[in-house]
């Protein structure tokens, strides 16, 4: 395998991985191994991009091997093998794996092995999917830059200097890098979007509930939804498929699947169907550039028959207030169980006595980050008696009413569509200190969590006056989720013809690193046994 | 330990007017926990009944156990409660090792059953109205063991060990609403409430309710008010009272102890008090005030409850007689009296003799033989009369035996050693042993005359019309005859060779 075609298989979409493993031009193995190569190229080092927290070379490329002899030897096998199988993919952190550390950015869970899978990626490795590695999060997915991450932030491909997003900052990183073709994030606020949008990539946060949370590190359990990380609109309608249905691990997990989102994506036409400007999602706050390419987006799906209405949702203002209720609130009680007594970190207070309470303060007060206290406070805060009703309950009102704007936006329009964050990346450390700013991120996304319904955001070019990404958002009615990949695919294919090809063709080159690590020394310390 | 000073019952009843109310936390027997696939087993290796949900490990989520749904309406049910159309499950947040998640999952504002009572009976007959105010459905906590201290409490303790085996097991909690006007009966009022609710839950098959396991255990709330005043006075909970005779001991405890605090002018604390059984006190807790904030909101992880009408009605349907309703109609079926009926279910044989008469005794002749023959036999073998193997169609077919003048009483209990022995059916140790009345004249006369020979002056007396002299003569005639003698026949006889008239 030469330099050049490994470089090619990288910037391979997970469909034409997929087809060309089929055809059995190519193999998992030299698909794994490029990928592995890359992310030792440009993962590491001072300057590099952080994606991976920990590298599963050895796992990965066994399962690629095996698909690899399937596929060699044909019959029933060969044919009963996934689409996906042999195509490589990066999960989130935050998501338990065996035989692999999962941290959750944070030094509370250093060295944690879990003893079970979490159900997507039971599913990964039922298609026979080579899992990469584990990538890098703001600590138990809270924050919107990645700089919260207990082990270092992960740098955007376009800039190395700027954040790539969070909370899945890693998972977008990783794809927009050529790292993988593929990931998992989760979304609660924004988490798998946000990042999509400023890294140049597509991320979905599919319908609530379509995806087992069952092995995803809750943060809010209300708002929490695994989804699909990846380059093209299609990829992650073949993810979201691999990873959806339901799952009786999953209490609110819907009894029956979504519709065909691979032949969604596939249809490409969005005659006649009506897209919604969300009125309180634009304008005022938005970066110019931002609003130019939303602008743009909207000419072409106009162009392309669609129908563009205006609607109001009065209530969204009060979503990101209400979001920092209900979310803190529900992380308070979720994060409740890291306290040194069962398993991960374990720290003793420096003077005596040794009580049980004492023991789970000074765990708790050296395992967590500032953000994370922060928001633990707020909750604890926020339900406690007294206050409960003012702020908890007042914000479960506003998600009524969220869900009230939705249902009546919905009647007026088949997809709703908005920039998916107001500006593009910021530079590493220029909102770390100033929480609100850095929770303004999120203004845009959050209203898809509290009301349950799917999102999607893809590449919809770069900003006029920093060169960098810019992410288009399309909203649909829970269950939906089909026509998030059928609206997004269009979109996607007039942009490109647009621009004459992806727009991550137009990222820097990343230099490998000086000296190419081996793969090995990513490995998390506390992996070597 | 400081000990609490104490006022006498009496005195305390001649002051003060106690309010009682109990939380019972019943264990249901389903096959796994509350919200994990992990086997619901007491007894087993500390830690081997967990999986990561029971271990509260990232990631993991809780999923409601049918069954357990079911236990609680069937409990609701047999307490009269109404039952709530959609009811859900709220988190109890609070840091404590037992407590995997450091949140219980409970029911807060929505329990599963609602606006009950049960109507206690108390040992005179007198029936007492409790109120229930909920009934819900929660998990279980872990179990601690406090080590290198003293008394196994967690104060002074080197070190604590944790087994989850119990964390998550699904529990019922039953709330009374204040029980009011129990006065003097209050201690016995407690232990029957608990009694009845034991035995409801384990009529209804949801709950082993074994209180020596902890399957049903009890917090029992005290306060007295002086009499006449219908403001409560405070409480104080009693936490973890796990046999009867504790409820009725706490109970009574705490009236005394309540009683000599307001006596002396102070304000009675509100805490909970730990139950001592070896003393037979309570010694003070942890301060438990309005001010302790568990943070409860409604569990996100978890869906509505929705108990359709149809579902309740299907399981009530299936709810088996209420155990006080039962007795009632047996004791009314068999005509026993008060007290003999007290008895047969204080001797535990009441569902045998139930068998026995369906198998075709009648009810004297079913109480005559379980508790005048069975009963002392069950306490001589320190087993369960029950357990003994006596089949019902053994009594039968033994009283027939008797009632046909085949064999006589002494004759029949002779026979029920060999059965319990195992020698065979009632006939084949008749046969085997040759046991049969002896019903020819001829031997009885001879044996007659030899007993009035050895017996001239009771003879005598016989002749002379003290009748009741007979005994020693016929007395005489039995032990001749190796107990074989019809003894109504060698009555007669007797008066007949004497020339009495009966």
């Amino acid at each position: 395998m030469t330099d050049t075609n490994s470089n090619q298989l990288i910037r391979l979409s997970a469909a034409q991985l997929a087809e060309k493993l089929a055809a059995r031009e190519i193999t998992s193995v030299e698909v794994v191994q490029a990928h592995l190569d890359r992310i030792a190229a440009v993962d590491g080092g001072d300057r590099g991009v952080h994606a991976f927290l920990h590298v599963n070379a050895e796992e990965a490329l066994a399962v690629a091997a095996e698909v690899d002899a399937i596929r060699a030897a044909g019959g029933a096998a060969a044919a009963e093998l996934h689409e996906l199988a042999g195509v490589p993919i990066a999960v989130k952190d935050l998501i338990v794996t065996v035989g692999q550390p999962t941290t959750a950015g944070s030094k509370i869970l250093e060295g944690w092995h879990s003893p079970y899978d979490a159900t997507v990626v039971q599913r990964l490795r039922a298609a026979k999917m080579p899992i990469l590695g584990k990538t890098n999060l703001d600590e138990f997915a809270m924050g919107s830059s990645t700089e919260h991450s207990a082990y270092g932030p992960t740098r955007n491909p376009w800039d190395l200097d700027r954040i790539p997003g969070g909370s899945g900052g890693g998972s977008a990183a990783a794809v927009a890098a050529f790292e993988a073709p593929l990931a998992l994030g989760t979304d609660t606020g924004g988490s798998i979007r946000q990042p999509g949008a400023v890294t140049g990539t597509v991320g979905v946060k599919p319908t609530y509930g379509s995806v087992s949370r069952y092995g995803a590190i809750a943060m809010a359990s209300s708002l929490d939804q695994i989804g699909p990380v990846s380059r093209t609109v299609l990829d992650s309608a073949l993810l979201h498929q691999v990873i959806g249905g339901h799952d009786p691990f999953d209490s609110t997990s819907l009894p029956d699947p979504l519709g065909d989102l691979v032949a969604a994506a596939r249809l490409g036409n969005v005659d006649g169907m009506k897209i919604g400007i969300v009125k309180e999602l634009h304008g005022e706050g938005y970066q110019a550039g931002v609003e130019n390419r939303f602008n743009e987006a909207l000419e072409l799906l106009k162009q392309a028959g669609a129908e563009i209405v205006e609607v109001s949702c009065p209530n969204f203002q009060y979503a990101l207030g209400a979001y920092y209720l209900i979310m803190p609130s529900e992380a308070s009680s979720n994060l409740a169980k890291f306290d040194g007594v069962r398993y991960g970190l374990r720290v003793l207070p420096e003077e005596p006595p040794l009580t049980i309470e004492r023991v789970m303060g000074a765990t708790r007060a050296a395992g967590f980050g500032d953000e994370v206290k922060r928001r633990i406070i707020l909750g604890t805060y926020a339900l406690s008696a007294g206050y409960y009703d003012a702020y908890y309950g007042s914000a479960q009102k506003v998600r009524t009413l969220i869900q009230r704007d939705f249902e009546a936006a919905f009647a007026k329009a088949d997809v709703l569509i908005s920039p998916t964050a107001p500006t593009t990346a910021f530079k590493l450390g220029e909102k770390l200190n100033d929480p609100l700013a850095m929770y303004l991120n999120d203004v845009a996304t959050i209203p898809a969590n509290m009301a349950g319904v799917p999102g999607l955001s893809l590449p919809g070019g770069l900003a006029d006056e920093d060169g960098l990404p810019v992410g288009i958002q399309l909203l649909a009615p829970a269950r939906e989720d089909a026509r998030l990949y059928r609206v997004g695919a269009v979109l996607e294919s007039l942009l490109e013809a647009k621009w004459g090809g992806p727009l991550l063709d137009r990222a820097p080159e990343l230099a490998a690193s000086p000296v190419v690590e081996p793969v090995e020394t990513l490995v998390d310390a506390q992996e070597a046994k | 330990m400081s000990t609490d000073a104490t006022l006498s019952f009496e005195e305390a009843m001649e002051k003060y007017d106690p309010v009682l109310g109990f939380e019972v936390h019943v264990e249901l027997n389903t096959q796994t926990k509350m919200f994990s696939s992990a086997p619901n087993v007491f007894g087993d290796e500390p830690n081997t009944n967990v999986n990561e949900v029971d271990l509260g490990m990232p990631g993991v989520l809780p999923v409601l156990n049918k069954t357990a749904v079911e236990s609680s309406i069937k409990i609701g049910l047999a307490l009269n409660c109404k039952i709530a159309e959609s009811c859900r499950f709220a988190r109890k947040n609070y840091f404590y090792p037992d407590t995997p998640k450091n949140f219980q999952t409970s029911q807060y504002d929505e329990p599963i059953a609602y606006d009950g009572y049960l109507d206690i009976e108390l040992s005179d007959g007198t029936v007492f109205r409790v109120e229930i105010e909920r009934a819900h459905m929660e998990e279980d906590a872990g179990k601690l063991t406090h080590l290198g201290g003293s008394a196994g409490r967690i104060q002074g303790a080197d070190y604590s060990l944790v087994d989850y085996n119990r964390a998550g097991v699904p529990l019922v909690e039953i709330v009374t609403k204040p029980i009011e006007g129990a006065g003097s009966r209050a201690p016995e009022l407690a232990k029957a409430y608990v009694a009845a609710v034991r035995e409801i839950v384990k009529n209804l098959g949801v709950s082993d309710a074994k209180m020596e396991r902890g399957n049903v255990r009890c917090d029992a709330n005290v306060s007295l008010r002086p009499h006449g005043r219908e403001r409560f006075g405070i409480r104080s909970e009693t936490k973890n009272v796990n046999s009867l005779r504790a409820v009725e001991h706490a109970v009574r405890y705490e009236i005394q102890r309540h009683a000599a605090v307001l006596d002396s002018g102070e304000p009675v604390i509100q805490e909970t008090r730990h139950w001592h059984e070896d003393t037979r006190t309570t010694t003070s807790g942890r301060a438990k005030s309005d001010a302790d904030d568990y943070r409860y909101f409604p569990e996100p992880d978890l869906v509505p409850v929705v108990a359709s009408r149809e579902w309740v009605e299907e399981l009530r349907a299936t709810l088996p007689e209420p155990p006080a309703a039962r007795r009632k109609r047996l004791q009314a079926d068999w005509g026993y009296s008060d007290l003999e009926f007290r008895d047969v279910v204080n001797a535990g044989v009441m569902d045998e003799i139930e068998e026995t008469i369906a198998a075709g005794a009648t009810a004297s002749v079913a109480r005559k033989w379980w508790m005048g023959e069975i009963v002392g036999r069950a306490k001589n073998a320190d087993v369960d009369p029950g357990q003994l193997g006596v089949e019902p169609a053994t009594i039968v077919e033994l009283n027939k035996m008797v009632e046909d003048g085949k064999i006589n009483n002494k004759m029949a209990s002779e026979v029920l050693d060999g059965v319990l022995a195992g020698e065979g059916t009632p006939a084949e140790i008749v046969e085997k042993r040759g046991l049969a009345v002896v019903s020819d004249d001829g031997p009885l006369l001879e044996a007659i005359d030899a007993a009035l020979a050895a017996q001239p002056d009771v003879a005598d007396k016989i002749r002379a019309g003290k009748l009741q002299a007979i005994g020693a003569i016929v007395g005489g005639v039995m032990k001749a005859t190796r107990g074989q003698a019809d003894a109504g026949r060698v009555k007669e006889l007797i008066l007949e060779k004497l020339g009495v008239n009966a």
